[in-house]
C-alpha cells in the first residue's frame, strides 16, 4: 500500500540566524483531513518552521511541497495562492469593521456588470449571504453578521479569524496558538470550530503550548526539538507527560516514537 | 443554527446616541442654528446659507483629503501649504510662462499630488510618524511658495481660474445665488462618500487605520494604499487651491497658514476618530458647516471675532473628548 501524498510537506529545512541554527534539517508533513499538532520547547524552532510553511520567512535550504509539487514562498501572499491560510494568535481582525467586511477583507466581491467594473461597487448582499451561509454551516453562533467585530467577545473574534481562514483555504489552515489569548469557555468554542473545520475535510496544522488542547484535538503530534522533527506520535498511544518528556529531552527517543511518521 | 442577519438590537442610551458619529455634531448644528435664528432675521435666509457654503468650500475641500488621511490613523499638517503652493503654481505658470490655463491648473494639481506622494513615501518607506513628516512638509511647501513668489497675483482675467467663483441663480429672478465652487465641493464630498462606503478601496482605507497588521496579513499592499491615500488627499488640496483662487480672485502666497488646523477641526467635529478607522466623510461636511455657521452666526450677532476662535476651540476639545470616551467604552 503506497502512502498518500501529504497536502503540505517540508524536507530538510535549514534556517540560520547568524550563529543560531533555528531549523537544522527539519522535516514536516500533514496528510489530507487530519489535525497535525506541532509541539516543542521554546527555541525548538516551532515558530521558525511555521513561518517557513506560511511564507513569512524563506528557509536557507530544504524544500516545501504542496500536494507533492515543490513550491517557493516569498511571502504569506504566495502561500495563500497555494491555498494555505494562517490564523495568527494576536487576533488579526479589524475591530471597527463588521464580520462580513473582515471575512472578505482583501478578497472583496464586486457587483456584476458596469456597477462593478466601472464604479467598483461592492456586492455587499452577496458577501453577506456567503458569509452567513458559511458561518451557519460551522454553527457559529452570532447575533448579526453586520455587527462590528469589536462588539464580539475575544473567542468570537478569534472564531471570525478561524472561519475566514477556513473559508478561503483550499489546502491547509495553519493555526498559531489560536487559544493563547482566550479564557477556558472561549477556548472551548474555538476548539469546537477547529474540529468542525477538520470534519469538513480541511487539514489543520495546530501550534499550541496547551497540552490538553493538543491531545484533545490532534490526530497526530509532531514533536520538534533542537530544530528538527524528533518524533511523530498518535496522542492515543501516549500520555501527556511522555510527550513532554520527549519534547524536553528527558526521555530518549525510541524507534516506536517515530512510527507515526 | 442561530446565525441570523438581523441587525443588532440598538441600545438607546444617551451616551450611545451621542457617541454615534455625526449625531452629536448634528445636534450641535441644530441648537446653534436655533440660537442664531432667534438672534438675527438674516441668519435663516437662503442667501446667507449660500454665503456660508461659499465660505466653507475651501476648508471643506481640504477637509476631504484630511479625512482620508485621518481614517488611516495619520494626520496631515501640510495641507494648507500644499494648497498654497499649488495655487501659486497654477497662477504663475499661466501669467509668467504663458502656459494655457487648463494645463496650468493641471500642473497645480500634479504638484499637489507630488507633495502628497512625498508625504506617503516618507510615512511608509522610512516609517516616520505622519505628524512629523507633514509638519516638515508644511515648512518645505511654505518655503517653496515664498521662494517662488512673495507677491499676490490677480487672476480675475483668467476665466478658467475663477470659473468656480461664478454664480448661478436658483428660484428665478431675485432667487438665491450659488457659486459653482459650492456645488463642486458638495459633489466631491459625495464622490468620496461613495468610494469610502461602496468600494473595496474605501473599506481598506478604514481597515488600514483600524488594524494595519491585520490588513497587511489579509494580503493587502498597505504601503501602496497609504501612498495612494496621501496622493489623492494632495489632489483634493490642489482642487482647494483652485477654489481659493476662484473665491478671492487672486493667488496669494500667504494663503492657507491656518488651514491645517481648520480642516482638522472640521474632521474632528464631524465625528471621525483621530485614532483612525472610524468616521464618516459626510460628518466632515457637517463639521465644516458647523464652523462656518458659528462664525457666520456670531458675526451676524455682532460678536467680536475673537470669540469665534474661543468657541471653535471649545467645540474641538468637546468633540475629541466624546471620541476618547467612546473609544474607551469600545475597549
Amino acid at each position: 500500500m503506497s502512502k498518500p501524498t501529504p497536502v503540505l510537506e517540508a524536507r530538510g529545512l535549514i534556517k540560520r540566524y547568524g550563529h543560531v541554527t533555528a531549523l537544522d534539517g527539519a522535516d514536516f508533513e500533514v496528510m489530507p483531513g487530519e489535525i497535525m499538532a506541532i509541539i516543542g520547547d521554546n527555541g525548538a524552532g516551532k515558530s521558525t518552521l511555521i513561518k517557513a510553511l506560511s511564507g513569512a520567512l524563506i528557509p536557507d535550504e530544504g524544500e516545501i511541497l504542496v500536494n507533492g509539487n515543490p513550491v517557493v514562498f516569498h511571502s504569506p501572499i504566495d502561500a495563500r495562492h497555494y491555498g494555505i491560510e494562517t490564523v495568527y494568535q494576536d487576533l488579526a481582525v479589524a475591530p471597527a469593521l463588521n464580520i462580513v467586511e473582515n471575512m472578505f477583507l482583501g478578497r472583496e466581491i464586486r457587483r456584476p456588470g458596469v456597477l462593478g467594473s466601472v464604479f467598483r461597487m461592492l456586492d455587499k448582499k452577496r458577501m453577506l449571504t456567503e458569509a452567513t451561509e458559511y458561518m451557519s454551516d460551522l454553527q457559529f453562533r452570532i447575533q448579526s453578521m453586520q455587527q462590528a467585530v469589536e462588539t464580539l467577545s475575544g473567542g468570537q473574534r478569534q472564531g471570525v479569524a478561524v472561519a475566514r481562514a477556513a473559508a478561503f483555504a483550499e489546502h491547509v489552515v495553519i493555526m498559531d496558538e489560536p487559544t493563547a489569548a482566550l479564557g477556558v469557555k472561549e477556548s472551548g468554542m474555538v476548539l469546537d470550530l477547529i474540529r468542525k473545520i477538520r470534519d469538513r475535510g480541511l487539514p489543520i496544522i495546530l501550534i499550541s503550548h496547551n497540552m490538553p488542547h493538543v491531545f484533545e484535538l490532534a490526530d497526530r503530534i509532531h514533536i520538534q526539538r533542537l530544530g528538527r522533527r524528533i518524533a511523530v506520535i498518535h496522542p492515543k498511544d501516549y500520555r501527556m507527560s511522555e510527550a513532554v518528556a520527549i519534547m524536553t529531552g528527558a526521555r530518549d527517543v525510541h524507534e516506536e516514537d517515530k512510527q507515526a511518521i | 443554527m442561530t446565525t441570523t442577519s438581523a441587525p443588532a438590537k440598538p441600545r438607546f442610551s444617551l451616551v450611545s446616541i451621542l457617541a454615534t458619529p455625526t449625531v452629536g455634531p448634528f445636534i450641535a448644528l441644530v441648537l446653534a442654528s436655533i440660537l442664531f435664528a432667534s438672534q438675527s432675521d438674516r441668519f435663516l435666509s437662503a442667501s446667507n446659507f449660500s454665503l456660508i457654503v461659499q465660505q466653507v468650500m475651501v476648508v471643506g475641500t481640504l477637509a476631504i483629503g484630511q479625512t482620508l488621511v485621518i481614517l488611516t490613523a495619520g494626520i496631515d499638517l501640510s495641507n494648507g501649504m500644499i494648497m498654497a503652493f499649488s495655487q501659486i503654481l497654477m497662477a504663475k505658470v499661466f501669467m509668467d510662462n504663458a502656459v494655457p490655463a487648463p494645463l496650468a491648473i493641471l500642473l497645480g494639481f500634479i504638484a499637489a499630488m507630488a507633495f502628497g506622494a512625498a508625504n506617503g513615501l516618507l510615512v511608509t518607506r522610512l516609517k516616520l510618524p505622519p505628524f512629523i513628516v507633514t509638519l516638515g512638509m508644511f515648512n518645505i511647501a511654505f518655503a517653496l511658495t515664498r521662494i517662488y513668489t512673495t507677491t499676490t497675483i490677480r487672476m480675475t482675467d483668467s476665466p478658467w481660474h475663477v470659473f468656480f467663483g461664478r454664480t448661478f441663480t436658483v428660484g428665478g429672478d431675485g432667487g438665491t445665488k450659488f457659486t459653482y465652487g459650492s456645488v463642486l465641493m458638495v459633489l466631491l464630498f459625495f464622490i468620496a462618500w461613495f468610494v469610502l462606503r461602496e468600494t473595496a478601496i474605501g473599506r481598506r482605507v478604514y481597515a488600514i487605520g483600524d488594524n494595519p497588521e491585520a490588513t497587511r496579513l489579509a494580503g493587502i499592499n498597505t504601503q501602496r494604499l497609504l501612498v495612494g491615500v496621501y496622493m489623492v488627499a494632495g489632489l483634493f488640496y490642489g482642487i482647494a487651491g483652485l477654489l481659493l483662487i476662484s473665491r478671492t480672485g487672486v493667488a496669494d502666497p500667504q494663503a492657507g497658514q491656518n488651514a491645517n488646523l481648520e480642516s482638522i477641526t472640521a474632521v474632528v467635529l464631524g465625528g471621525t476618530s483621530l485614532f483612525g478607522g472610524r468616521g464618516n466623510i459626510l460628518g466632515t461636511l457637517l463639521g465644516a458647516l458647523i464652523v462656518g455657521i458659528f462664525r457666520n452666526g456670531l458675526t451676524l450677532m455682532g460678536v467680536d471675532s475673537i470669540y469665534q476662535w474661543l468657541i471653535t476651540g471649545v467645540l474641538v476639545i468637546l468633540a475629541v473628548a466624546v471620541d476618547q470616551v467612546t473609544q474607551r467604552r469600545a475597549k
